[in-house]
């Protein structure tokens, strides 16, 4: 077998990983391999074919047609970038991309993020402490919900009084931000 | 230069400390992506907005300290020789893409090389640190302090819906990749990782191996890491991988006590004439050296071999690597050449053990 990357030598190192039970195999002479950065921690989390593969599986069944009135006016007006070389290339250009393709978003992410599309980990610090304590708020309502179903009303009060305690405070900020 | 200095050169000062399950564990990573808000991604090739990055990362952490990290040094793709850019990718500091970008594309590297910021790779910013062993939570603990650090002079591209944002969808949300290099020799032995792969896929996570001709892996070295970077804390990201390596773990001794109980004896050949192959071999390709490598750490391991420091594997996989062996040999090599020379610098290294 050839290396499938410069055609060149006999594959040496042959390279499998199954994502979402799906097998994906690459072969690659030893120098490619090294090239390739196969023997090193590698960064991403999918190959890019079965990246591209995951994200737009049903790429054939919409019509040309369909998908060149979608896509036309989808073009991000900070860096360029077409929502058609965004299927492409798999790569946003700009932080702006997101809001501009963000009716196709969802079902994407969804299915590189196995169902997700919301964010709940860290938040910037500079990112104003709104976020933060609404964060929070979410944490205690959570916490709040499960003392009660397990009756565990004494640790339940306090709990209750912090969330209060937020509540007012993101109020009163939302009121003072609005003057 | 002399085989020590050449040692000390290539090995990254962090990776002679030991952590936790160091026996299985060879090391553990986590990579954090990172753009600026007024900055198009590397990915668009605006170039103007890519220098201004750049200018700003020299400007402010050029030859900076942080904490336990003392000093972070600067280095520019584009002042490099290609055999350094190698170097610096097969000591895991830059990857393979950063290092064709000659433009804009630079590293700030801490002095013992367990932290490295790679700028205007596919991301404007992307932190790696490094733990020996088993060390997660600390790495995840220290880099986010470390992005702390980097955040405190920027404004970061975030969306309260999405996360960090980063070019590619697979990274947004928390922009965190977690993964641990795994040495899983019995497993591979007794067939155990065709069973295994699959089902630690089904929970989000990616195995990889490296296979050679035959069916068992390079060096039988599997890496694990999360696929997924949005919709769970980065907290529960590296939990649920602990939970899975820690499972691993458990399997693996028990596959070695039974290779031990099973067949003892036809353990204990193989693990020599890996040995005597690696001792005495003129010529070795990188395969068969990863083999006999791994099959030598494992007889440390067990306590076949004595008299070897256990740091023997994972220091022979990178300095028996195209871009050390030039390095070392000060000239280009064929691959004919090269092992040649890979056979030659092997000997040499285990003869640095015998006193
Ligand atoms: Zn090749
Ligand atoms: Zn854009």
């Amino acid at each position: 077998m050839m290396c499938q990357k410069c055609q060149e030598h006999e594959a040496a190192v042959h390279y499998k990983q199954v994502v979402n039970g799906e097998k994906q195999e690459t072969h690659l002479c030893e120098g490619c391999a090294q090239e390739e950065g196969y023997m090193n921690f590698s960064d991403n989390g999918l190959s890019i074919h079965q990246f591209l593969t995951s994200m737009f599986p049903f790429d054939q069944s919409i019509s040309q047609k369909q998908q060149v009135r979608r896509t036309e006016d989808a073009v991000c007006n900070k860096c360029g970038l077409s929502y058609q070389a965004f299927r492409r290339k798999g790569k946003f250009g700009c932080s702006n991309c997101y809001e501009t393709f963000h009716p196709y978003l969802d079902p994407i992410l969804k299915r590189v993020h196995s169902g997700n599309t919301t964010h709940v980990g860290k938040i910037p610090k500079k990112i104003g402490g709104n976020l933060h304590k609404q964060r929070e708020l979410d944490q205690l309502r959570k916490q709040l919900e499960q003392l009660v179903q397990n009756e565990n009303f004494e640790e339940a009060a306090p709990v209750r009084d912090q969330i209060n305690k937020l509540k007012q405070e993101l109020e009163e900020e939302r009121e003072g931000g609005d003057q | 230069m002399s085989l020590q200095d050449f040692i000390n050169e290539a090995i990254s000062p962090w990776m002679n400390t030991e952590g936790s399950d160091s026996d299985i564990v060879l090391s553990s990573r986590i990579r954090l992506a990172r753009n600026f808000d007024y900055a198009a991604f590397p990915t668009s090739g605006e170039q103007e907005s890519l220098i201004k990055v750049l200018e700003h990362m020299e400007k402010e952490y050029s030859n900076q300290s942080y904490n336990q990290f003392k000093q972070f040094h600067l280095v520019k793709m584009a002042e490099l020789e290609p055999v350094q850019k190698r170097v610096l990718v097969e000591k895991h500091l830059i990857s393979p893409h950063l290092a064709e970008n000659n433009h804009t594309g630079a590293a700030l590297i801490s002095e013992n090389e367990q932290a490295s910021i790679m700028i205007n790779e596919e991301d404007h910013l992307r932190l790696q640190l490094y733990y020996p062993g088993f060390e997660l939570t600390k790495a995840l603990e220290t880099a986010s302090q470390i992005d702390d650090w980097l955040e405190e002079r920027t404004q970061y591209a975030f969306d309260e819906q999405r996360g960090y944002l980063t070019s590619c969808p697979t990274n947004v949300g928390t922009g965190l990749r977690a993964s641990v290099m795994m040495h899983l020799p019995a497993l591979t032995m007794t067939n155990k990782m065709n069973q295994i792969v699959p089902e630690i896929n089904k929970l989000g996570l990616v195995v990889r191996g490296i296979y050679g001709e035959g069916s068992e892996a390079l060096g039988q070295l599997f890496q694990v890491s999360n696929q997924i970077t949005l919709g769970k804390s980065e907290e529960e990201i590296v939990e649920d991988l602990k939970s899975v390596v820690q499972q691993l773990i458990e399997s693996e001794r028990r596959a070695r006590e039974w290779l031990l109980q099973q067949s003892g004896i036809q353990l204990e050949d193989r693990i020599f004439r890996s040995y005597g192959v690696l001792a005495h071999s003129r010529i070795i390709e990188s395969k068969e050296a990863s083999k006999c490598l791994s099959d030598v750490r494992l007889g440390i391991d067990l306590g076949y071999i004595k008299n070897v420091s256990k740091n023997i594997l994972n220091e022979l996989m990178v300095l028996t690597q195209p871009g050390f062996l030039q390095h070392y040999a000060q000239k280009a090599l064929n691959p004919k050449e090269r092992d040649a020379f890979r056979a030659h610098l092997i000997r040499e290294r285990l003869q640095l053990e015998q006193y």
